[in-house]
């Protein structure tokens, strides 16, 4: 009897599955220099979820992953209002830049692995953040590998250069190599557009894998990648965002005629 | 039609080039290779014998002192032009524009200028130092120019990738940007080396025309100031007095080989680098 009442109490409080934020945006206004490619943009992203941001070219999806890294600091005129938090604490203000990169991992659209061997690819972050001793990198090394499924195909030519991998293997790699700090959140800026449908799938299922442990922010223009993959999805046009929600919801019945257009293929 | 004749032409230009770089060279081993004698290569030099021996070694000394000055300011400053500086500036503009027009000056000038500045105002008078600095501050702009494009042609998601990760400004431009940017450089330092090793018109300004190794053993570091002369200068010496007419040739084929020796180091010690970076 007491035995019951305990569980019910435990199952209890869980009931109601409201996801935790792990990074979110609010009022966020960006500029380069005149012109303004983020509008008051207010969006969160659920911990260990996949958020897919879509919309047409040129709408500011790229824009709004690199306000989530800071890598919008390093274009000249580039000017940020608004509040972009991770776990709650201002990431402009609070975190140090170089902790909040290894905390947010970052892919490419083309895959950009450093011109050197695969190993030192992949050692680069851990070691940027301290781990020097051999054993422990190895150990690094493999397992981000392994989590990113290229591990079979490069265990034999880790001390090769990375630039002789085709680029799907590069894209890989470069996965592998922002694993390798472990990192809380990964973005991912159209990983897959450069890749042929193989390689495009294997990325695919890793990143649905990898929602149990990260919070992934991708962009993608592919309309069945955001179905297959997120539970997430964030429609944005022109520097607004349109409509946000959950995946199947904002496919199926979307409440902005816009984004009903888009995902029917009404736009460009 | 047009095609073709185009690439007549640029076999043509090929062919021409290749030509008349073994023309000279094959002109300067005739008519060294048989004068090389052992007499040449004393330790030091009488009239007698017309030794190039201390030449040689002022030239390896000349060159490694103006490339020891040269090659990290010019390096750290096309770095600090490219990765820091805001690419829109006024101050970048205007560095690089002295720097390009430095670059077309003819050599006699920076002569003049060592000659005022080195040896007469710092009281350096003629000697391996004045030279050294001479050279270091001519071949500077173009270490500068080529290290700058060598840097602009790495593909800028090199230096994002580095930054994605968490590195700092320094990590990533040493670690990600440079070694890619490396062969540009090493191609800018060698430039810079063929000047010095070439160079007559500055160093007679300012190093003078002593055939002698600097006296490091007995003065130590104030050898330095040691008047001294190049294996170019050397050869400008012979062949102007028109008395050594043959061990000016042969002269010309020790600095051709120099020169191909030191070539293959640079290049040699650019791929270790590169390899442990
Ligand atoms: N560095 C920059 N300087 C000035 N304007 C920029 C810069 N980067 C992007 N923009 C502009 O900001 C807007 C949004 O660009 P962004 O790259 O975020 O679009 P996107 O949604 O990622 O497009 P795409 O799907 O083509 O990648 C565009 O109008 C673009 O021209
Ligand atoms: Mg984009």
């Amino acid at each position: 009897m007491m035995q019951e009442i305990k569980q019910d109490a435990r199952i209890a409080p869980s009931l109601p599955v409201i996801s935790e934020t792990k990074m979110g945006v609010e009022e966020l206004d960006l500029f380069y220099g005149e012109f303004q490619a983020l509008k008051d943009v207010t969006l969160d992203f659920p911990k260990n979820e996949v958020t897919a941001l879509i919309g047409p070219s040129g709408c500011g999806k790229s824009t709004l992953l690199k306000a989530l890294n800071r890598m919008n600091d390093l274009v000249d005129g580039c000017r940020v209002d608004g509040l972009v938090s991770l776990d709650g604490d201002d990431i402009y203000r609070d975190v140090p830049v170089n902790d909040l990169r290894r905390r947010v991992g970052m892919v490419f659209q083309q895959p950009n692995p450093f011109p050197m061997s695969i190993y030192d690819n992949i050692a680069f972050g851990p070691r940027t953040h301290g781990i020097k001793g051999k054993a422990e990198l190895d150990v690094i090394v493999e397992q981000s590998l392994r989590d990113a499924a290229i591990w079979d195909e490069v265990k034999d030519r880790l001390k090769k250069s990375a630039l002789g991998l085709s680029g799907g293997q590069q894209q890989r790699l470069c996965i592998a190599r922002a694993l390798a700090v472990q990192p809380e959140v990964l973005l991912l800026d159209e990983s897959t557009s450069a890749l042929d449908p193989i390689s495009t799938a294997k990325i695919e299922d890793l990143v649905v894998e990898f929602a149990s442990k990260y919070t992934v922010i991708m962009v993608t223009h592919n309309m069945l990648q955001a179905l297959r993959v997120s539970t997430k999805t964030a429609f944005f046009l022109l520097g607004e965002m349109v409509e946000a929600g959950d995946t199947d919801e904002l496919f199926t019945h979307p409440k902005d005629s816009r984004t009903a257009d888009y995902v029917s293929g009404r736009f460009g | 039609m047009t095609l073709k004749i185009l690439r007549a032409l640029v076999y043509v230009g090929a062919i021409l080039t290749a030509l008349v770089l073994a023309g000279i060279v094959g002109y300067i081993l005739i008519n060294g290779i048989p004068h090389l004698k052992p007499s040449l290569f004393e330790w030091t030099y009488t009239s007698e014998n017309v030794s190039l021996m201390p030449a040689l070694v002022d030239t390896i000394l000349m060159a490694l002192l103006a490339l020891v000055l040269a090659v990290p300011t010019g390096v750290g400053a096309a770095i600090y032009l490219v990765e820091y500086a805001r690419s829109t500036s006024r101050f970048v503009r205007v560095v690089r524009m002295t720097a390009e027009t430095l670059q077309g000056i003819p050599s006699i000038i920076y002569g003049l200028f060592g000659l005022l500045f080195f040896t007469t105002m710092l009281g350096w008078g003629l000697s391996l130092m004045s030279g050294a600095c001479t050279l270091a501050i001519m071949v500077l702009p173009v270490v500068m120019r080529t290290t700058e494009e060598a840097l602009l042609a790495v593909p800028e998601s090199y230096k994002q990738g580095g930054f994605a990760l968490g590195a700092g400004r320094v990590r990533t431009i040493f670690r990600c940007v440079l070694p890619s940017a490396l062969p540009g450089i090493v191609g800018g330092v060698l430039l810079a080396l063929g000047r010095c090793v070439g160079e007559v018109a500055a160093l007679l300004f300012t190093a003078g025309t002593v055939a002698q190794i600097p006296d490091f053993g007995g003065q130590g570091i104030f050898a330095l100031f040691d008047s001294c002369r190049t294996l170019a200068v050397h050869m400008y010496v012979l062949a102007s007095e028109g008395l050594h007419m043959d061990e000016a040739y042969a002269t010309a084929v020790v600095l051709l080989i120099l020169v191909v020796i030191l070539n293959t180091g640079a290049n040699f010690a650019a791929k270790r680098l590169k390899r442990g970076m």
